[in-house]
């Protein structure tokens, strides 16, 4: 009798176990399909959340003319992680975008005092700026095969020498309605800086997902000498990634001086770091091959959002560096977390 | 049988990763100085066990014993504490440091307990280790400057320092050549002598006959059986790692050799290749044999663009060509299967459909830039199908993909474009029984319609098996050349020693 109870009990407790460990199988396997779901969309998540939280600790955050706020404050910035992310997919950074910012800047707001030029010149000879800086860049790091890092931190000191050079140290001012329009018009309401960046993501989100140009950069990125090897000309790849992220420096360069209504040398300085962060937040992988311009579009957001948040909050622009340096470094470790 | 308690026990061993089960309640036994062969195709879950035993892996469920004891390894470093050595497929040693440091890094003898390493006495304990096991190393060589042989052995005396009663091996003949892999099987056996059981993962049949005591077969991470090798026959063992028949590894047809499509003529690379000269015909397999630094990777990667040659040209239907890149090569009906899959083959890191249609991409574009997604999709879902491509679907990325499964994306990528002239560099390396006999077929059915085929390879079955004709290099010259009707292994491999 006893030992058949104890049969019994034994067999109930290894059914209990069974089913203990099945359902822990599954609650595992549901975990783990979550865990990928919100490996790849985390960073939105993130991002609404972020906003859920300020929005209910500070109301006037979620305002029409606060979202229109924080949007053209990160529209600059915005336009130059779009290109930094195409670079960085092929494995590449370019630390010269503040520089060429800056000399693409002084360069537009020379020919843009009031009944000089049609409009149409300053920005031809700001985005010419951007367009041949970039393709030094590119030029040297495809043919002479050095590192992206040692060519763009050579240009990076080099634009910037030549901006002082260039405006003998001071900053251009009196510059035309026309070209102030661009920074601080409107349109349907809508900052005019804002319509750029939208434009420009438009076209990145276009180039990287839907031409054979954006899947030969992913290729050169992930293995340029299977690239190669496939009949891909990835010196050309290389240098038509470099030149694009120039001249778009040479749009944020128009934008922003434009916007502040005059063009000083030092303009953009450090901005190079804040586009590397919000690709690199948005998912971007250093190592190349992996990267969305809406990730980074949202890690572009989440900084905007996070400093006018902690603007609002009435926190000092010197904490606002550390909590921007932590999320950095937090948001790449998540990703690294939970792509295992 | 035997009585005693095995040295390594593994019972009812899972494990998933992301919710895909790679090894299903798997047991493994292992005795005393047993050199016991885990086999099992690409995917069967061998490495993964391995690695679980390692400490690279946790296993979901199941234990482990080492002589009767339940032992619980964390990681990597407790399964060293542990004794269990593992020689890694790919060596990772710190290239840049002697041969000595990097076999007593972690545990450098010091003087007395004060951090300082005693270098003296570290040179010694390895040459000590180094006569004892036979090994002709120099503690002080840079571990960068060796072979990969010679890497492996300061790999295998360093799993003997840490008196391991086992060592494991993973794939360890895949980047050797002949002469090595028989020097590393004496190895197996001094190890053997020495009290030391082998585990050899491995699904090179003929290796496995050679040197293994018992055989353990896994597929699809189940397992199927152990036996003695000596219940083995060959096609029994294939049989169990594929669970089904394989009639014909090498369905050769005889086609006819039609007109001469590539002719090389005097093309020569200082210290690399030195006046070549090669046709191929239509219909034809030409293999080109060799030992490993013959220069048959440079020759082919010359034909296609991606190396530069001296003198000599190459003409394609008659026609001198100008080849100076990939892209001049594919235009002229030219594709070059290259021999390392992650090297050269592949983006690990984009997606099945991103790989396979890479090469053909501008008949997928509108206007040459505008990519037609939805046409290139469909393309891409045939593909997988005709090539039994696993994989869970388009999308996902072709680093989580098994060798064989990688080598059939390739396959698939290069002949999407349809090439009139298909160059194989060693297209089988590193992939299992199932997936090749696939491969063969693919490549004599290319052949037989009216394809120009070119295979370099290592293995001579595989060149043997495949070619209507066959040229030996033997230090970048063509010393040979051989008919099918005249092929003998013995020849070939002569010429290819420079015989």
């Amino acid at each position: 009798m006893g030992s058949e109870e104890e049969t019994k009990l034994l067999e109930s407790t290894s059914a209990k176990v069974e089913k203990a460990r099945s359902a822990r199988a599954q609650r595992r396997l549901r975990a783990l399909t979550v865990g990928s779901f919100l490996s790849r969309y985390g960073i939105y998540f993130a991002f609404v959340f972020l906003v859920i939280v300020l929005a209910i600790i500070s109301p006037p955050f979620f305002t029409a003319s606060n979202i229109m706020d924080i949007l053209r404050q990160i529209s600059v910035i915005g336009i130059l992680a779009v290109g930094q992310t195409v670079v960085i997919i092929t494995a590449g950074i370019d630390l010269s975008v503040g520089s060429i910012l800056a000399l693409s800047a002084v360069m537009a707001a020379s020919f843009a005092h009031p009944g000089q030029y049609p409009l149409i010149v300053p920005l031809i000879v700001g985005l010419a700026g951007g367009l041949i800086c970039g393709t030094i860049n590119g030029v040297l790091i495809a043919k002479s095969r050095l590192a992206p890092f040692i060519v763009t931190l050579g240009m990076m000191t080099a634009a910037r020498g030549m901006a002082l050079v260039y405006t003998s140290g001071r900053p251009v001012f009196n510059l035309s309605n026309g070209y102030d329009t661009i920074g601080t018009g409107y349109l349907f309401g809508i900052p005019l800086p804002v319509v750029i960046f939208i434009i420009v993501i438009l076209f990145g989100v276009f180039t990287m997902r839907y031409t054979r140009f954006g899947r030969y950069v992913y290729a050169v990125g992930g293995n340029e000498m299977a690239a190669k090897a496939s009949g891909i000309n990835t010196d050309r790849i290389l240098i038509a990634v470099y030149i694009l992220q120039g001249v778009l420096a040479g749009v944020a360069g128009i934008v922003l001086s434009s916007r502040v209504m005059s063009a000083s040398p030092s303009l953009g300085e450090g901005y190079e770091l804040d586009a590397i962060a919000a690709a690199v937040i948005g998912g971007t992988s250093l190592m190349g091959g992996i990267g969305t311009i809406s990730g980074t579009v949202v890690g572009a957001l989440i900084i905007g959002v996070m400093n006018n948040g902690l603007d609002m909050l009435n926190v000092s622009s010197y904490w606002q560096l550390i909590v921007k340096g932590a999320i950095i470094v937090f948001a790449v470790f998540l990703d690294k977390k939970t792509k295992g | 049988m035997n009585t005693e308690v095995p040295i390594l026990k593994m019972e009812h061993i899972s494990k998933s990763f992301g919710g895909v089960p790679v090894l299903i309640d798997v047991n493994f036994e292992l005795s005393r100085s047993q050199v016991h062969a885990v086999t099992g195709e690409n995917g069967a879950g061998k490495s993964t066990l391995m690695k679980i035993l390692a400490g690279v892996h946790h296993a979901d469920s199941g234990r482990i014993l080492l002589n009767g004891n339940e032992v619980n390894v964390r990681s990597p470093k407790s399964a060293i504490s542990m004794g269990i050595a593992m020689i890694q497929q790919e060596l990772n040693p710190v290239r840049e440091m002697t041969v000595s440091e990097n076999i007593f890094l972690g545990k450098e003898p010091c003087f007395g307990s004060t951090g300082v390493v005693n270098r003296n006495k570290q040179r010694q304990l390895a040459r000590n280790l180094f006569q004892t096991l036979d090994f002709p190393l120099d503690p002080d060589a840079k571990m960068g400057s060796l072979s990969v042989a010679e890497m492996q052995m300061a790999e295998i005396a360093k799993a003997v320092s840490y008196n391991s009663s086992f060592i494991i091996m993973d794939e360890p003949t895949s980047a050797l050549s002949g002469r090595e892999v028989e020097k590393l099987f004496k190895i197996i056996d001094s190890l053997k002598s020495r009290d030391i059981a082998v585990i050899y993962i491995s699904h090179k049949l003929d290796e496995i006959f050679r040197i293994a005591d018992v055989i353990t077969v896994l597929r699809d991470g189940k397992y199927i059986e152990t036996r003695p090798v000596s219940e083995f026959d060959h096609n029994t063992l294939v049989r169990l790692m594929v669970g089904r028949e394989i009639h014909e590894m090498f369905p050769k047809t005889n086609v006819s050799a039609g007109p001469i499509t590539v002719a090389v003529e005097g093309l020569t690379k200082a210290g690399v290749f030195t006046d070549v000269n090669v046709q191929a015909h239509r219909g034809e397999v030409l293999g080109i044999a060799g030992l490993m630094g013959a220069g048959r990777t440079e020759l082919v990667e010359t034909i296609f663009g991606l190396r530069q040659a001296d003198a000599g040209t190459v003409r394609v239907n008659g026609v001198e060509l100008k080849i100076k890149s990939p892209a001049d090569a594919m235009e002229h009906g030219i594709a070059l299967i290259t021999d390392d899959r992650k090297l050269k083959g592949l983006n690990l890191t984009a997606s099945v459909r991103d790989n396979i249609t890479l090469v053909n991409l501008k008949s997928y574009s509108r206007y040459g830039q505008i990519l037609r997604l939805k046409k290139e999709n469909e393309v891409v879902d045939t593909e997988i199908e005709k090539f039994r491509i696993k994989t869970r679907n388009r999308y996902q990325p072709v680093g989580t993909l098994s060798g064989g499964t990688q080598q059939k994306v390739i396959l698939s990528k290069w002949l999407l474009a349809n090439p009139d002239i298909i160059i194989f560099d060693e297209p089988t390396r590193g992939i299992d029984v199932g997936a090749k006999a696939e491969i063969y077929g693919i490549i004599s059915n290319l052949a037989q319609h009216g394809k120009t085929i070119v295979v370099v390879s290592s293995e001579m079955q595989e060149i043997i098996g495949l070619s209507d004709r066959v040229i030996v290099l033997y230090h970048g010259r063509v010393t040979a050349e051989f008919q099918r009707n005249e092929f003998d292994q013995e020849s070939i491999i002569r010429a290819a020693m420079g015989k």
